[in-house]
């Protein structure tokens, strides 16, 4: 009998109810690939991208030729900003559940990737990111308080109440503007990129978009641009296996991995283990330096798992099973390092404790802080004149009879 | 009759549809094994299967064009697209394919592709998630654009949509999907089911493109306005004590002008109402309909209340939001001149 043609419908292994089961995931054993030089070209290195950078390994010790080396101190600044990270989001989730800001995405489980990333690029590197690597910013010294104004909207935000909570940016420390709309970063960081190359400067761009996103066409064009004009930039994919119910399989995930869309166009892939911060670290550093000396872009895939609810709108527990992150094989990237700093003789578990508190007093001295800027509820307000300014350089006619229209509304004078 | 919200309305039109016509198939990010993140298409799945209710990857540029070719080659699609505001990552293929498809080819190919999407503010979503794009749709030669402002509406509008051979652009007011919204945020939600236009046959009906409804009646001014600015100028009107007559247009494209100068022509004064930004707005060809159809009949000027011509904030949604106060002022003003 011929069959009739089908269409594949994508299917997660695990429903909410049934066994975790991440057994699609290829994983390899730390210490297992090869690192190429950063001079090999693309088509030598392709089984970079159906592989698995790690360097930790079951024992939380270093392995194999991607090992950065990186002494106490560097392990020690990295794990801090880790569970700074951490401690940041879950004082944020916890305020949005009181309503006190409007909305908030956590980055749990995800924390390696951009601490890892954030210290191994350049200060003045520019970095395009998405909305769940809040990591970056505060890695680059971005104030808490500043933060969390940006998210109660309040009068001390950057976004002077225009953007939506989490929507963060900073110019100082060389950090674009959040966008709500998937993937726009991605080609901005060629084009930013393709602009330090044609200055004749070495900063280098770095952008990331989660695996949902690369469906969308801008994910597309960032690799074409980044594959004709070979600029300097690093392209990152956060696959955490989820976009909102759908997982990565719905952005073609089953087939080849998300690093190796690069791979027919001649960008180089790496898929590298997101919950191991040494391995992001070190594949990071690759991927600048081969940009840094001209060799071109390099496209990072981040194996990891979203720890929390896509966002506080969100309830995963209609779509994936409730113990799935669990249950996934690279665990979880705070718990890593801190094994391996504990195996290495450099931490301990009252370290660990005093870590948390102290991180737990920054945050709730920043908070109070912030809330002294006003919340969506209690003042100071931001003043509503605000709204008016910098659609354009210069404020036009029409939106000045606008702004005078509502302040006599209000009973405000112009 | 049962008792509906705009959500649940959208989803038994869906239903209906699809029993009714094995060619209708629904697309869309999120909207198959979960339903929709409003879901609006809940449980569709479950009923048609994986090949009828389709999780598509994330990206409307590609859900729109699947969605032409799927309805070239005879199925009728309807896409939902998450929010109005990603809906431009597809804005090529809508203006430049499907809604030119039936005139480059002379009448010999068309895609009867509906497109669903939540748009509108109210909900503290900030510039990403409180568009209101429907002006820059209704622009485009070949396009329908449907606004409906309740779940009875809806449902009718929707069935209309989705069965017309031309393609449909669907405009779901997202504040008003669990019950009518005046305008006022501190006032405690209200349900459909206090609502006569929550009540909603449970079988198959249409309500059709191109054809305004009188919400309220009056003869001392002629209120155009659709989706949730609706019941924002019922409430308004109260607050001036004016008798207004309010037309909800519903179907932007085709306007129904008949009503709105049946209305004008009685009452000599007009004011037009929307969320939209102002310039070049949706409103802009009402204003100019409405003065070329009833010119010798007008009184005063026809006013225009609508959304400041900036993005829509996150901090100032309430002052953005064209609200009952600027409504009333509106009003009174249209009264008080002439
Ligand atoms: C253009 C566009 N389409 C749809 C959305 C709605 N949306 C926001 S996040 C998201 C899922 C993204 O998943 P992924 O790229 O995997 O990133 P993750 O949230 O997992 O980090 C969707 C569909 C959007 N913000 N922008
Ligand atoms: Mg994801």
């Amino acid at each position: 009998m011929t069959q009739k043609p089908y269409l594949h419908i994508p299917r997660p292994t695990a429903r909410p109810g049934e066994v975790p089961d991440f057994s699609y995931l290829k994983l390899s054993d730390a210490g297992a690939v090869d690192r190429p030089p950063v001079t090999e070209k693309a088509k030598n290195i392709e089984y970079l991208s159906h592989q698995l950078v790690r360097v930790l390994d079951e024992q939380h010790e270093a392995k194999g030729p991607w090992d950065p080396s990186l002494d106490e101190a560097a392990l020690v600044k990295a794990l801090r900003y880790m569970v700074l990270t951490r401690a940041y989001d879950d004082r944020m989730q916890r305020v949005q559940r009181q309503g006190k800001i409007s909305f908030y995405i956590q980055s749990l489980g995800e924390e390696a990737i951009s601490i890892g990333q954030g210290l191994a690029l350049a200060p003045d590197d520019m970095l395009f990111p998405s909305y769940r690597n809040q990591g970056l910013y505060i890695l680059r010294g971005t104030r808490l308080v500043d933060m969390m104004c940006q998210c109660l909207s309040n009068t001390g935000d950057m976004c002077k109440g225009r953007q939506m909570p989490i929507m963060y940016q900073n110019r100082d420390k060389n950090i674009f503007s959040i966008s709500g709309n998937l993937a726009t970063q991605f080609p901005q960081a060629v084009g930013w990129a393709m602009g330090s190359a044609i200055k004749g400067e070495k900063h280098i761009a770095a952008s990331w978009v989660g695996d949902g996103s690369t469906s969308e066409a801008d994910f597309h064009y960032a690799l074409t641009f980044a594959a004709v004009y070979q600029p300097p930039v690093i392209l990152n994919v956060v696959n955490n296996q989820w976009a909102i119910s759908t997982f990565q399989g719905f952005a073609g995930g089953e087939r080849r991995p998300f690093a190796a869309r690069g791979v027919g166009l001649g960008i180089p892939g790496i898929r590298v283990d997101g919950n191991d911060l040494l391995a992001v670290y070190a594949v990071t550093c690759w991927a600048a330096e081969r940009a840094r000396n001209g060799h071109g872009p390099t496209l990072i895939e981040h194996v990891t798992y979203r720890g929390g609810a896509h966002s506080t709108s969100d309830d995963p527990s209609r779509y994936r099973p409730k113990d799935e992150w669990a249950a996934f094989p690279l665990g979880d990237p705070m718990d890593r390092l801190i094994q391996h700093l504990i195996k290495l003789g450099h931490w301990s578990d009252e370290n660990q404790t005093a870590l948390e508190q102290e991180t737990k007093t920054i945050v709730d001295d920043a908070w109070k802080e912030a809330v002294s800027f006003g919340t969506m509820s209690e003042p100071p307000f931001l003043d509503a004149q605000l709204m008016f300014e910098d659609v354009f350089k210069e404020m036009p006619d029409h939106l000045k009879r606008q702004r005078d229209e509502l302040l006599a509304l209000t009973g405000d004078t112009p | 009759m049962s008792q509906m919200n705009m959500i649940q309305a959208i989803n038994s039109a869906h239903l209906l549809m699809m029993e009714k016509d094995p060619s209708v198939v629904v697309l869309g990010e999120d909207v198959g094994y979960f339903g929709g993140v409003f879901r609006c298409t809940d449980g569709l799945q479950k009923k048609f299967g994986e090949h009828r209710v389709i999780d598509a990857p994330i990206a409307e540029g590609g859900i729109i064009s699947t969605a032409i070719g799927m309805g070239v080659n005879g199925l009728r699609p309807v896409a939902e697209i998450q929010f109005a505001d990603y809906i431009y990552p597809g804005f090529d293929q809508i203006v430049s394919e499907l809604s030119r498809l039936r005139y480059r080819s002379g009448g010999e190919f068309f895609s009867p592709v509906t497109i669903r999407t939540p748009c509108g503010g109210g909900i503290r979503g900030g510039q990403t998630h409180s568009q209101s794009p429907e002006g820059i749709f209704s622009h485009i030669s070949g396009i329908k654009t449907v606004m409906p402002s309740n779940p009875y509406d809806a449902k009718g509008l929707l069935i209309s949509a989705i069965e017309s051979d031309d393609p449909v652009i669907f405009f779901e007011p997202k504040r008003i999907y669990n019950g009518p919204f005046d305008g006022d945020p501190d006032k405690p939600g209200v349900s459909w089911s206090t609502h006569p236009m929550g009540e909603v046959p449970k079988g198959y009906y249409n309500v059709p493109l191109g054809k305004a409804a009188v919400v309220e009646e009056g003869d001392e001014l002629t209120i155009i306005c659709y989706g949730t600015i609706v019941h924002v100028a019922q409430a308004a009107t109260r607050l001036t004590g004016v008798r207004a007559e309010i037309i909800d247009v519903r179907t932007l494209f085709p306007l129904d002008i008949d009503t709105l100068k049946k209305s004008v022509e009685k009452t000599g004064r007009c004011l037009v109402a929307h969320e939209a930004t102002r310039f070049c707005g949706y409103g802009a060809e009402l204003v100019s309909s409405v003065q070329q159809e009833c010119f010798w009949h007008l009184e005063a000027p026809i006013e225009r209340v609508t959304g400041w011509d900036t993005p829509y904030p996150h901090a100032f949604e309430w002052k953005y939001f064209p609200g009952q106060q600027r409504i009333a002022a509106g009003i009174r003003k249209v009264m008080e001149a002439g």
